[in-house]
């Protein structure tokens, strides 16, 4: 019988005490269970730093990977093994700094595997640089002097990049964040989510009090549920213009930032994935994937007759 | 005198004019004649515009390289025999002087050329009015007024004068010319047949049988032979090996070969992706290697330069692969990006941080290529490493007539791969279990029972992430034995070859594409009285030192013959086995060897004592 400890490694976990990232491999964790996922059938894709390391606390294939490459190397694995479901994981620095060409390209071919950002706005393991997340203008307390660039807006990104799934959800609230990456893993496609997170250790102005408001005027929490307040990026017909429309909303939605930021669905939409494409040019992969066919055994000999 | 098959034939114009179609038809009928050809093509990097020039050699015996006389030479345009010396940046003086004396030249008759203008009294001149052929062609076939849409076709006209003036057989290229344009396009081949036709009968009747002293005929033929050029070689033999992942990004001289593969990936079954960048390339084919399926990648070295942080993941993390094939162009940066080079031997042997076993094949030509390309997807499934391919843009894009590969021996080997019937009982699956030859029984992901961790840290059997300072060792032995092993199991008649007598006085040593410039260029040195044998060192990694140790260990006068600068083989061999080399031929200037070059070369030592030789194709 699958339970959560059937999730679980023995490994020994040297994230800081009161770290986000436990949040999200505890979600990452139930929302397996939830969905009944076998842990051989899944495997999790790492980049570097902190979040890096969740691979080797899940029981599922781990490959923890190279710093902004987990991306295509999820992608090379899930191509050839599409029986897998591919959960990729990753920093904001490691997913749109080094990696944010990966990041780019990867939304673009629509890969039926999920994407999840750990964005905290520092580079945790190298003692809190800022990161690709981190506002201009703001100064975390490792930082010699306040960040003189502007911040990359991960939704915004993603939605221009192609991805068909994108959410924002936060790790310290396990629940949306479940229901988040459930959502995230069941839709067909490129799907990223990024988890708002605190890092206690270096990010002292997005802290856990800082998303509860409580220093706001009226103390009250920053983070709203985009379904709360009748927001729907759901496409329902892609073959209309109400792709435009949605990828717009979302794009306007990705750019509320302050006293109040939006967690939720911000777009979605079914079509092919990069696997169906495949599958048009090459119909074998409709029965099974090249993995589980024998293709040891071709016969050449029409190639060399070509050339004669 | 008249001379029959032996010649080389050289077409050049701007880029986009159509020689390669031409010359590849040459060739082609030549091959269906029994001859044999061996033909290069150089280029400019531009789409459209630039010199460029294919060369072809014909003779009743296998070429194994070019020479570089032209026996006749097909100008389309101006350049091609005078050079660009009339502009700001001139880059070559034309060739005209490379015509050997009582060869010729065909040339557009309305350039209005006067015989003086070529300085050399010694050559035949042959005027062709190109564009009045074309349009008697056109004509024919009621196009006469699309005159600007077919004016690429002077090229077949000029192909047919030179088939003329060789005085060869003109079915044979009618056959090859109309395999180039079927369905749809096959009224194309006919106007071009008659094209070329054209050209062939205005040859033979303006200047006559004897005009031209070179005769191609034809010979019984040899059983079924194959044009073919190691891009082709490559992508067969991925195909024949089980590859099933493909990945590339847009590069000279590599692309050729990703997208022959695309065009069959739908009767094959391989997956073929278009990488964002070098490294996504490699890191997508090392993600597939590791999900079960045999992968690979080609670039060339800015390629390469990228993905060298993505070897050094695949090899801490015993990937059975990717294979990575290396199509050396001159460098660095961007260098001479469509230039042959043999310069990242030493970049392949170090690329990427830190150590870790990897085997590295440098095949010496296009047979050689499609088995070492075969072998290379056992290796790396089989040691679970990384496999470098090294070739260049010379074997890459260079086309030989051989015969059909035979592939009776070659044998899929996976390595010590798992069934998940055998990891289903178990409890403590180790993806890198310690063993005595240094290789971990290898599971599949989505196998149940067979669930690892794999990581770029130091790891311990489990894939877990340790910094212990015994397990490292541990580990890092694990690894590096692996290299050792492959060079204990791999046949030293695969490492390295010891061509001509055991024994000579003079020993060339020399590794990749230039075997054939080398083997050629010894029997005009035997010819010369010049007795010598060559060493062709054709594993890179692990390294056949035992074998070069007795090679050379006798060897009188050694010299490493080198498309480098630096003469990195020669390095490496003093490295390995403290034997020095007593002199060099390099050529660095982006040009392949030629037969005569090495002739030469290695005249300059022994007849005038120069120590290294550097020569050029200019």
């Amino acid at each position: 019988m699958l339970e959560l400890k059937t999730y679980r490694t023995q490994v020994h976990n040297d994230w800081c005490p009161g770290c986000g990232d436990f949040g999200i491999v505890n979600a990452i964790q139930m929302t397996l269970l939830e969905m009944q996922l076998e842990p051989h059938r899944v495997a999790i894709f790492s980049g570097i730093g902190c979040s890096g390391k969740t691979p080797h606390f899940v029981n599922a294939y781990g490959f923890h990977t190279l710093h902004g490459r987990v991306l295509p190397i999820a992608t090379g694995a899930r191509l050839s093994n599409p029986g897998l479901t591919v959960v990729a994981v990753g920093g904001d620095g490691d997913g749109l700094g080094i990696g944010a060409g990966h990041f780019v390209n990867t939304g673009r071919r629509n890969l039926d595997f999920t994407y999840v950002l750990y964005d905290n706005g520092v580079y945790g393991l190298t003692k809190g640089q800022a990161s690709p997340t981190l506002p201009k203008g703001v100064k975390t307390k490792s930082m010699p002097a306040p960040a003189i660039i502007e911040r990359v807006n991960p939704i915004a990104m993603a939605v221009a990049s192609g991805y068909t799934f994108v959410a924002r959800s936060y790790a310290l609230d396990v629940r949306h964040l479940k229901q988040t990456l459930r959502a995230a893993i069941e839709h067909r496609g490129s799907a990223f989510v990024d988890v708002l997170q605190t890092c206690p250790t270096y990010n002292d102005i997005n802290t856990k009090e800082w998303y509860g408001g409580e220093d706001l005027p009226v103390k009250a929490p920053r983070l709203y549920k985009l379904e709360d307040s009748g927001y729907n990026g759901v496409v329902a017909d892609p073959s209309t213009d109400e792709v435009n429309t949605k990828k717009g909303n979302a794009l306007v939605k990705s750019f509320e930032w302050g006293d109040k930021i939006p967690i939720g669905v911000f777009f979605k939409m079914e079509v092919p994935t990069f696997e169906d494409q495949l599958a048009l040019r090459m119909p074998a992969l409709k029965d099974k994937p090249f993995v589980e066919q024998d293709i040891y055994n071709r016969d050449i000999a029409p190639l060399l007759d070509e050339l004669t | 005198m008249t001379v029959t098959n032996s010649f080389t034939w050289m077409i050049g114009g701007p880029q986009g004019s159509g020689i390669n179609s031409v010359a590849e038809n040459f060739a082609k009928a030549c091959i269906r004649g029994g001859l044999h050809i061996f033909a290069n093509i150089e280029y400019h990097s531009n789409i459209k515009g630039e010199h460029s020039y294919y060369r072809l050699r014909v003779e009743s015996k296998a070429p194994r390289s070019h020479v570089d006389w032209i026996d006749l030479l097909v100008a389309l345009d101006r350049e091609t025999i005078f050079g660009d010396m009339n502009k700001p940046h001139p880059t070559h003086r034309g060739h005209r002087h490379e015509v050997s004396p009582g060869g010729g030249i065909i040339y557009d008759r309305s350039l209005n050329l006067t015989p003086d203008s070529f300085g050399r009294d010694d050559i035949k001149l042959f005027p062709i009015p190109y564009m009045d052929l074309l349009v008697e062609a056109l004509k024919e076939f009621g196009k006469d007024k699309e005159l600007s849409k077919y004016q690429v076709m002077v090229n077949t006209i000029a192909l047919g004068a030179s088939l003329g003036l060789a005085d060869y057989d003109f079915d044979l290229a009618t056959e090859a010319i109309r395999e180039g344009f079927t369905g749809r396009k096959a009224a194309l081949g006919d106007l071009n047949v008659s094209a070329a036709k054209r050209g062939y009968d205005y040859a033979k009747t303006s200047f006559g049988e004897d005009a031209f002293p070179i005769k191609l005929r034809k010979q019984p033929l040899s059983g079924k032979r194959m044009m073919i050029r190691g891009v082709q070689a490559v992508a067969i033999a991925k195909l024949k090996a089980g590859c099933g992942f493909q990945t590339y990004y847009p590069i000279t001289p590599a692309t050729d070969e990703s997208e022959y593969l695309e065009s069959h990936q739908k009767e094959y079954n391989m997956i073929v992706v278009q990488a964002e960048d070098e490294i996504a390339a490699i890191n997508m084919a090392t993600g597939a290697a590791h999900a079960g399926l045999r992968s690979s990648t080609s670039t060339s070295g800015p390629g390469f330069s990228l993905m060298a942080e993505g070897l050094g993941w695949a090899g801490i993390t015993e990937a059975p692969g990717p294979v990575v094939i290396l199509y050396q162009r001159a460098g660095p940066a961007t260098g001479l990006p469509t230039r042959t080079e043999q310069a990242d031997l030493r970049f392949a042997l170090h690329a990427a941080h830190g150590e870790f076993p990897r085997i590295i094949i440098a095949p010496g030509d296009v047979v050689e290529t499609y088995y070492d390309t075969f072998d290379a997807f056992n290796y790396a499934e089989h040691y679970q490493v990384p496999v470098i391919l090294l070739t260049d843009k010379f074997l890459a894009s260079t086309y030989q007539d051989i015969p059909l590969f035979n592939s009776d021996d070659l044998k899929v080997d996976r390595g010590d791969l798992l069934k998940e019937s055998d990891l289903v009982a178990s409890t403590d699956y180790r993806r890198y279990r310690w063993t005595e030859l240094g290789i971990s029984p290898r599971a599949i992901p989505g196998q149940k029972g067979g669930i690892f961790w794999t990581t770029g840290d130091e790891h311990d059997e489990h894939g877990h992430i340790t910094e212990a300072s015994d397990i490292r060792i541990k580990m890092m032995r694990k690894r590096m034995r692996k290299i050792e092993l492959a060079g204990e199991v791999i046949p030293d008649s695969k490492k390295a070859i010891l061509h001509g007598p055991k024994s000579a006085p003079v020993t060339l040593v020399g590794w990749g594409s230039s075997k054939g410039a080398i083997l050629d260029g010894m029997e005009d040195l035997k010819t010369d009285g010049i007795e010598t044998n060559f060493l062709q060192v054709r594993y890179v990694n692990p390294f056949p030192t035992n074998l070069v140790q007795q090679a050379l260990g006798q060897a009188r006068r050694k010299i490493a013959i080198e498309n480098n600068y630096s003469a990195q083989m020669a390095g490496l061999i003093r490295e390995k086995t403290g034997i020095a080399m007593d002199n060099t031929i390099v050529k660095f200037d982006g040009r392949p060897f030629s037969q005569n070059e090495i002739y030469e070369g290695v005249k300059d030592i022994i007849k005038n004592g120069i120590k290294e030789v550097t020569v050029s194709h200019a």
